[in-house]
């Protein structure tokens, strides 16, 4: 099926190859950006209607660049399955779906990944009263694992690098993941750190539950466009970067008409105060000042959807800044 | 001598509620267990359900009479010991469970639509509606008006599909694959037994196609690869692709039952039409299909019903159906952990739509009598 998938999108792409994705954006007077079905944080509609979350975020940001404004964007669901060919094939002018950025994603598949938005791993949770610190504890427990999945294979993995046994419960969804956990019929449920939380804030008593230290695989999620044009890709990257190099330089949506007239030259080229980047990009001159001013910096979007304010409770962790212990880095702005 | 010409009444134990309970409930002794067995369960079941789905349930306002609008505030989550369900998640998101995205300025053309297909629906309900015929055109040109009403044209801004959901998305995926499934199941089954081979072939090979893939992959197929077999510059709306595909499935199994119905009149029937000096299409349309149609209605049901509950599929390709926006609507932080009530919700939406068509065969099967032999035999 992927192979298949991988030659649909392929064929698509050589159907759908036309330079300037930027210009039809700005024709067509909004942005297509395909998000996920619905993904506690990440992009789910809210009571209104409305789509929230860090990928929907970075979606607006990039609207916001180009059009100045938050609202000229419009949401295409897609899922795991079907979002690449629907990229490949030009019904979104880009991806905010938490992807993990792959090689064979990024090389094979004909995709440019400009960034990553999140730093997202497996993790393991466990129920508290089971008194165990860390997962090379775990010999002989019952995990709750779906099929199919990268996680299994990165399980089996960790579990026999540690020279511990386990018995795998195999599942088909989350929510069959959150049953089994609940019930008791598993001791550990593996996934995604992120999905772990959400899964944990859906506990009727989320105290009775810890995610425990260990994140044993890489999974950097982040938008993608499509290859080969790289103008486009240049909008999209430094939108992502620009909602970054604002938090490093402690520009918020609150503070940032005081800080056109401040004297560090690197907000004040942000700002488009100095300097022609805009211009450069083919946009208007205050695009990072529009996104800063309408979306936020990189850390207003995520306290206010995945941070430990929420009820996802997700510590910044590996995503915090280089500064602050993290590894998020935006090059500089110059 | 006289008492033996009184008319004695038979055993109590025969007749009346008595009665009836003995014969099906208590015939023997397992029988008698198993009933004993199932009285049982419901005794410990009913009162749980009744008492999670509505006496303990939180509806719009929690216990402690603070209206809710996240899951923190559900009376089981403030207090263990207290409080069913949490209804009050589909209260606050009933709008996107009826309408999806549906901007709520033009959300009158969709309850319009709504209304309309009731009265579309209405002639083909009751045979015995007055002026039936003319509620009947109404039927068919409904189709015209509500693409209009819903998508916009003729005056009205239009609303793009990519902002319907939920049961406005399941109702036109369901109604129109059925509708249109019909007609097309009809074609392909007069086809598939036809004498000329090239028109029987090609039937042929187009239902064991589509029979032969799961409706995933049609959908995929009418997702992905549809826009590429269709000329530069045109751009098919991503709903109706998914039309197609669903139509294109539900016609061939369409065309099967439909078969079947036409393999069970006897040969009689063909030759006394063609003696008659019937035509083709006069001998089908007058006496083979209306006998058909008649003896494959609960097959046909059976697909309809079939195809509604498959159109939750077309979330594989990124559409918010009625499940679709279930799901989303659990993907919102405010509303984490609430998947009993939404799917219960929907399910309960699903299960009204296709108890209501299996009634409604009933129905048809006994205004038909089909269960009666016909033909001669």
């Amino acid at each position: 099926m992927k192979k298949l998938l991988s030659i649909f999108a392929v064929v698509a792409f050589a159907f759908s190859a036309h330079a300037g994705t930027l210009d039809d954006v700005k024709n067509r007077g909004f942005l297509k950006c395909g998000v996920t079905t619905g993904l506690a944080g990440f992009a789910a509609p809210d009571d209104n209607g409305e789509w929230a979350g860090l990928d929907a975020d970075m979606c607006r940001a990039v609207a916001v660049a180009v059009f100045g404004d938050r609202s000229k964007v419009e949401f295409i669901t897609t899922t795991g399955k079907s979002r690449f060919p629907t990229l490949a094939s030009g019904e979104v002018d880009m991806l905010a779906r938490n992807t993990t950025w792959t090689i064979s994603r990024d090389v094979n598949l004909g995709f440019e990944f400009v960034g990553v938005n999140f730093y997202d791993g497996q993790g393991f949770m466990v129920p508290s009263a089971l008194g165990v610190s860390s997962a090379t504890e775990l010999d002989g427990a019952t995990v709750c694992i779906q099929t199919g999945t990268t996680t299994e294979l990165n399980l089996a993995d960790f579990f026999r690098l540690n020279g511990i046994s386990y018995e795998a419960l195999p599942i088909e969804t989350n929510d069959e993941g959150k049953e089994n956990l609940f019930a008791g019929r598993c001791d550990v449920y593996t996934t995604d750190a992120s999905g772990l939380s959400s899964t944990r804030a859906a506990a009727s008593n989320p105290d009775k539950w810890v995610v425990l230290p260990e994140i044993i695989s890489k999974e950097p999620l982040g938008p993608l466009v499509r290859h080969g044009d790289h103008q486009w890709g240049d909008v999209v990257r430094w939108s992502l970067n620009a909602m970054i190099i604002a938090e490093e330089l402690g520009i918020t949506s609150e503070n940032v008409d005081a800080q056109t007239s401040s004297n560090v030259p690197e907000v004040l080229r942000l700002l488009g105060v100095e300097g022609n980047y805009g211009e450069m990009l083919e946009l208007s001159n205050d695009w990072a000042y529009q996104i800063i001013k309408q979306i936020g910096n990189y850390s207003e979007s995520y306290e206010a959807n995945v941070g430990p304010d929420t009820p996802l409770e997700i510590a910044r962790g590996l995503n915090a800044l280089w500064t602050q212990g993290g590894i998020l880095y935006a090059p500089p702005f110059r | 001598m006289n008492e033996m010409n009184e008319v004695r009444k038979p055993p109590v134990a025969t007749t009346g509620i008595i009665g009836w309970l003995r014969i099906n409930l208590f015939f023997n002794w397992t029988n008698s267990l198993i009933t004993l067995f199932v009285i049982y369960c419901l005794y410990q079941f009913i009162p749980w359900i009744l008492d999670w789905t509505i006496f303990s349930a939180d509806f719009k306002y929690n216990y402690l009479g603070e209206q809710i609008t996240n899951q923190e505030m559900c009376s089981r989550n403030l207090d263990p010991e207290n409080g069913g369900a949490c209804w009050a998640v589909i209260y606050v998101r009933f709008y996107q469970f009826i309408y999806g995205f549906y901007p709520k300025v033009e959300v009158w053309r969709v309850n319009i639509a709504y209304a309309m297909l009731a009265l579309a629906l209405l002639p083909l309900l009751y045979a015995k509606l007055p002026y039936r015929k003319y509620f009947l055109y109404f039927t068919y040109i409904f189709p015209v008006i509500a693409y209009f009403l819903l998508n916009g044209g003729l005056g009205f801004t239009e609303v793009s599909t990519n902002k319907w959901g939920g049961l406005l998305v399941t109702l036109v995926l369901g109604c129109t694959g059925i509708a249109l499934a019909f007609p097309i199941g009809i074609m392909l089954a007069l086809g598939r037994r036809s004498k000329l081979p090239v028109i029987s072939m090609m039937c042929t090979l187009f239902i064991e196609f589509i029979r032969g893939v799961p409706l995933i992959t049609l959908l995929f197929f009418g997702m992905v690869m549809l826009p590429l077999f269709l000329p530069e510059g045109i751009d098919m709306d991503g709903l109706v692709r998914v039309l197609v595909a669903v139509t294109l499935f539900q016609s061939a199994y369409m065309a099967e039952v439909i078969r079947g119905g036409l393999q069970a009149i006897p040969p009689g029937q063909y030759e006394a039409a063609k003696s008659l000096g019937m035509s083709y299409w006069r001998m089908n349309l007058l006496i083979i299909l209306p006998q058909a149609i008649r003896i494959s209605i609960p097959p046909i049901v059976n697909t309809s019903i079939g195809l509604f509950k498959d159109t939750t599929l077309v979330i594989i390709v990124g559409i918010l159906d009625l499940l679709g926006i279930g799901r989303g609507t659990l993907a919102d932080t405010n509303w984490l952990g609430l998947s009993y009530e939404i799917y219960f919700f929907v399910s309960l939406v699903f299960f009204i739509f296709t108890f209501g068509m299996s009634r409604y065969s009933l129905y048809l099967e006994k205004k038909l009598k089909t269960g009666i032999n016909m033909g001669a035999d």
